[in-house]
């Protein structure tokens, strides 16, 4: 075992103690800090640093240590908190992030960074409490006396590793970890007690960092043996000691951090650590698995699935043979029960809590707020809402664009908002919630809302297609289109006009829509309608001539027998179908798939009600089969994007069926129409430029 | 000459030469490289997809894999197009996606060496000179070797989204 393996671990816990000390540095009230979480910042910081060390990246070590420093004076209360110092304290809880990133891709830190925040936190430490922190002249050297003293103690140390209990094969490890600490000078022992002698540059506490890995801490004991006393067969040559002249007989082994006793300093030992931070969160045990590994179990139930409904179609055509036998039809419904619930329960592995995706926004609204000097507040709702991890991670660009967005170009500057009559202070909501099979995530703010004739008048000087009569939901929708931008001045938060074209596009890819609803001068609501997951959907089977489709059951409202009184011809082609008041477009699947041998006429057939994209839809077809659950096929891996339809599946016979895009067989239907009216087809050209490649 | 020199001059040539597996499409023989071949099987249970090019028969089911399949024959503009029995799907590999070829028959497996593949003229109209590596000849024999790589990605068969994303 090479000490790298423990890198990834430790990388994985130091980001996770980042994001917990990111947290608390949000919450932290500046006028009256709360002591629980000045130390819980600490303890993340030092956590860190102790990791750090270990591993030798010097360079994050040194920034920790300075940082944990300052904050050991906050936390004293000899350091009085600024809001700006807060800004200083994230800034580096950034640096100290990117130099994680840096050392995790096997690169150098950025050395200016370090430089300039290891300044700006010395500067904070020198005006507020009039001392510097044991401030390094330059700061690509030994941080500080304590860290010269200790790598001095170590020098002129040998330490004397006891291993108590370890069996042969650990031992070999422990003992080639050794040697990649320091210089192993005797070693000897048996199982009960081994002894490694060490000299090098390693303090105890780093040495039981690393050994914990391996093995529990009552089985190492280390005892530091003065290098004048002991030496048997060193030589001090070997180790030429630093300058430092530090009293060694003082220096014990868990002294560097003696201002934290209860604190431990192994990395291995920050479980209880982060649970005493988070005030006693319940200890929750989990297991990090690989990604990879549960999409392959999430396949390979889907694969089950299709073979259960399967089996299920040939017991069912069996038809009366089967009837008698009751064994096989309990066998049946058992397995069918099983299956179901097996693919349930793989399926919530991969569902994670909204609330990863908000916890970042804190951060995002407070920067963005600071840089346009606005006053912002932020409320999250629903952050327990699940939604599937591939989901999640997607969202969260999308999402940051249109809080951006929101920011920027929704709430207004405080003094206009009180001209208004609005409370200063804006407010952004940020909701998640279960609909129906769907997610709805919500960007709302009190804002200026939308000027409807501005984006009109914006769009016609681009050059885009539009009306005065268009509804207020297709103006919104102009946003979205490429390059356009309404804002007066490009700041560099946004106003570029690239980006919410690139929203949209990243949430249709996700199979969801975008809505937005706004009101002048009361503000805009943003709304994402997402899948839960995008592996499995419950469908509704069709049938239309002698050909199979799947109707997303989450867009089926109902379905009925058109009777013809309730048709309606509206100018040409287009049909309209009354139902309970209300005129539904009629979509004839039939003649916008080119089906044959299909039922043509309305009133033989069934319209199943449909809703995309916030409108219904009558759609014609010839039998209604029942539900399902589907597995969702991609077509474009094979092949590409085929209009109207959305994915495809495989049916209980093994054969294809296609699953249907309401929305997209109303464009293609429009499509075919204007292209049988008109040569020249403005409205096909316009839904190739909307169908996303 | 002894033995050893004897059998690298093999290996050499053997290096050279190129496998290909034969077709029939109509009364024409075409041949494209055994390497993208993944395997054979025959035509069933194709779903259609509407608004496609009418040589894009629609998609099918392989072991839980969505395949489009194209029929070579329509997209040829040959005049016999049948489906029966003897009809068989070549799956090829290319460009990262699996696509099944309606073909009129599979006759066999063919090495050709560098000399008997002849630079392909300037063609008609149908079969761009652009997809084809060359003309093989065989005795009396010859076979249009189909560079279905260039193929199958090209704009006109409408396999692949044009902006070549996936």
């Amino acid at each position: 075992m090479d000490i790298a393996d423990f890198f990834d671990t430790f990388f994985e816990e130091a980001e996770e103690l980042l994001a917990d000390m990111e947290q608390h540095l949000l919450e932290l009230d500046v006028d009256d800090p709360d002591s629980e979480q000045l130390n819980a910042i600490f303890r993340a910081a030092h956590s860190i640093k102790g990791g750090a060390g270990t591993f030798g990246f010097s360079v994050l070590q040194k920034t920790t240590h300075i940082f944990e420093n300052l904050l050991d004076h906050a936390r004293k209360g000899e350091l009085t908190l600024r809001a700006e110092h807060v800004d200083t304290f994230l800034e580096a809880k950034d640096i100290m992030h990117e130099q994680l990133d840096a050392y995790r891709n096997e690169e150098e830190p950025n050395q200016e960074a370090y430089e300039r925040i290891c300044h700006t936190l010395q500067q904070i430490a020198l005006e507020e409490i009039g001392k510097t922190l044991d401030a390094p002249a330059a700061p690509a050297k030994k941080a500080e006396p304590e860290e010269d003293k200790k790598a001095a103690a170590s020098n002129q140390h040998h330490l004397k590793v006891a291993l108590l209990n370890v069996g042969d094969k650990d031992r070999g490890l422990l003992v080639e970890e050794l040697e990649q600490l320091g210089d192993i000078q005797s070693q000897s022992g048996d199982e009960k007690r081994y002894e490694v002698t060490l000299t090098g540059g390693v303090s105890a506490d780093d040495i039981e960092a690393v050994m914990c890995f391996i093995i529990e801490p009552d089985q190492i004991e280390i005892t530091t043996v003065a290098a004048e006393a002991s030496a048997p067969g060193v030589a001090p040559a070997a180790e030429p000691a630093p300058s430092a002249p530090a009293p060694v007989a003082e220096e014990k082994p868990a002294a560097p951090v003696a201002e934290t006793p209860p604190v431990s300093k192994a990395p291995a030992s920050k479980k209880p650590e982060k649970a005493a931070a988070k005030k006693a969160a319940p200890e929750s045990s989990s297991i990090r698995v690989s990604v990879d590994k549960v999409d392959q179990i999430i396949n390979l139930v889907g694969e089950l699935i299709i073979t259960q409904s399967m089996l299920d179609q040939t017991v069912s055509d069996l038809g009366d043979q089967s009837v008698g036998n009751s064994s096989l039809q309990n066998g049946m419904s058992l397995l069918q029960r099983n299956a179901r619930d097996l693919q349930e329960a793989v399926m919530s592995i991969r569902m994670i809590p909204m609330e990863f995706v908000f916890s970042r926004f804190p951060r995002v609204v407070r920067d963005t707020a600071g840089k346009l000097g606005k006053e912002i507040e932020l409320v999250t709702e629903g952050k327990s809402t699940e939604l599937d991890k591939s989901l999640v991670e997607r969202i969260t660009d999308p999402l940051t664009h249109l809080v951006r967005n929101s920011l920027d170009h929704g709430i207004e500057m405080p003094d206009e908002r009180e001209a208004l009559g609005k409370p200063r202070t804006g407010k952004l909501v940020l909701s998640a919630r279960h609909q129906g099979g769907n997610i709805l995530i919500e960007v709302r703010d009190d804002g200026a809302g939308m000027d409807r004739d501005r984006l009109l008048a914006k769009a016609r000087e681009n050059g885009l297609n539009v009306s005065d009569t268009m509804s207020d939901e297709d103006v919104y929708q102009l946003i979205f289109a490429p390059g356009f931008s309404t804002a007066k001045e490009v700041t560099d938060v946004s106003g570029r006009g690239v980006g919410m074209d690139v929203v949209k596009r990243n949430i249709q890819g996700m199979g969801g829509r975008v809505e937005i609803q706004s009101k002048k001068g009361e503000g805009t609501n943003t709304r994402i309608v997402l899948p839960l997951t995008l592996a499995i959907l419950d469908g509704m089977s069709i049938k239309v001539g002698s050909e199979t489709f799947i109707l997303p059951l989450s867009t089926v409202l109902e379905s009925l027998q058109p009777a013809k009184g309730d048709m309606y011809a509206m100018a040409g082609d287009d049909v309209v179908l009354k139902v309970r008041d209300e005129y539904l477009p009629v979509i004839a699947i039939h003649e916008v798939l080119d089906v044959e041998n299909a039922i043509t006429d309305p009133t033989k057939s069934i319209a199943v009600i449909v809703q995309g994209e916030g409108r219904r839809y009558a759609m014609l077809v010839d039998e209604l089969i029942g539900q399902q659950q589907v597995v969702v096929k991609n077509l474009e891996d094979n092949y590409r994007k085929v209009p109207g339809v959305s994915a495809a599946t495989i049916l209980g016979d093994g054969s294809v069926a296609l699953i249907l895009d309401i929305t997209g067989l109303h464009r293609l239907s429009r499509a075919k129409k204007e292209a049988g009216k008109i040569a020249n087809q403005p409205h096909l050209s316009y839904y190739k430029e909307a169908e996303p490649s | 000459m002894s033995q050893a020199s004897n059998e690298a001059v093999l290996a050499a040539a053997e290096a050279e030469n190129r496998e290909f597996l034969v077709f029939s499409l109509g009364d024409e023989e075409y041949a494209i490289d055994i390497l993208k071949v993944q395997e054979i099987r025959g035509y069933e249970n194709v779903t259609r997809i509407a608004n496609a090019p009418d040589f894009i028969k629609g998609v099918t089911n392989l072991r839980g894999v969505i395949v489009p399949i194209v029929d070579l024959r329509i997209k040829f503009h040959l005049e016999n197009v049948e489906y029966g029995g003897q009809t068989v799907v070549i799956v090829v590999n290319v460009a990262d996606r699996i696509v099944g070829i309606v073909v009129d028959g599979v006759s066999d497996v063919m090495t050709l060496t560098p000399e008997q593949i002849k630079p392909a003229p300037e063609f008609g109209v149908t079969l761009s000179s652009d997809f084809l590596s060359g003309l093989g000849s065989l005795d009396d024999r010859m076979l249009v070797l189909v560079d279905i790589d260039k193929l199958l990605t090209s704009e006109e068969m409408a396999l692949v989204d044009s902006t070549g994303n996936r």
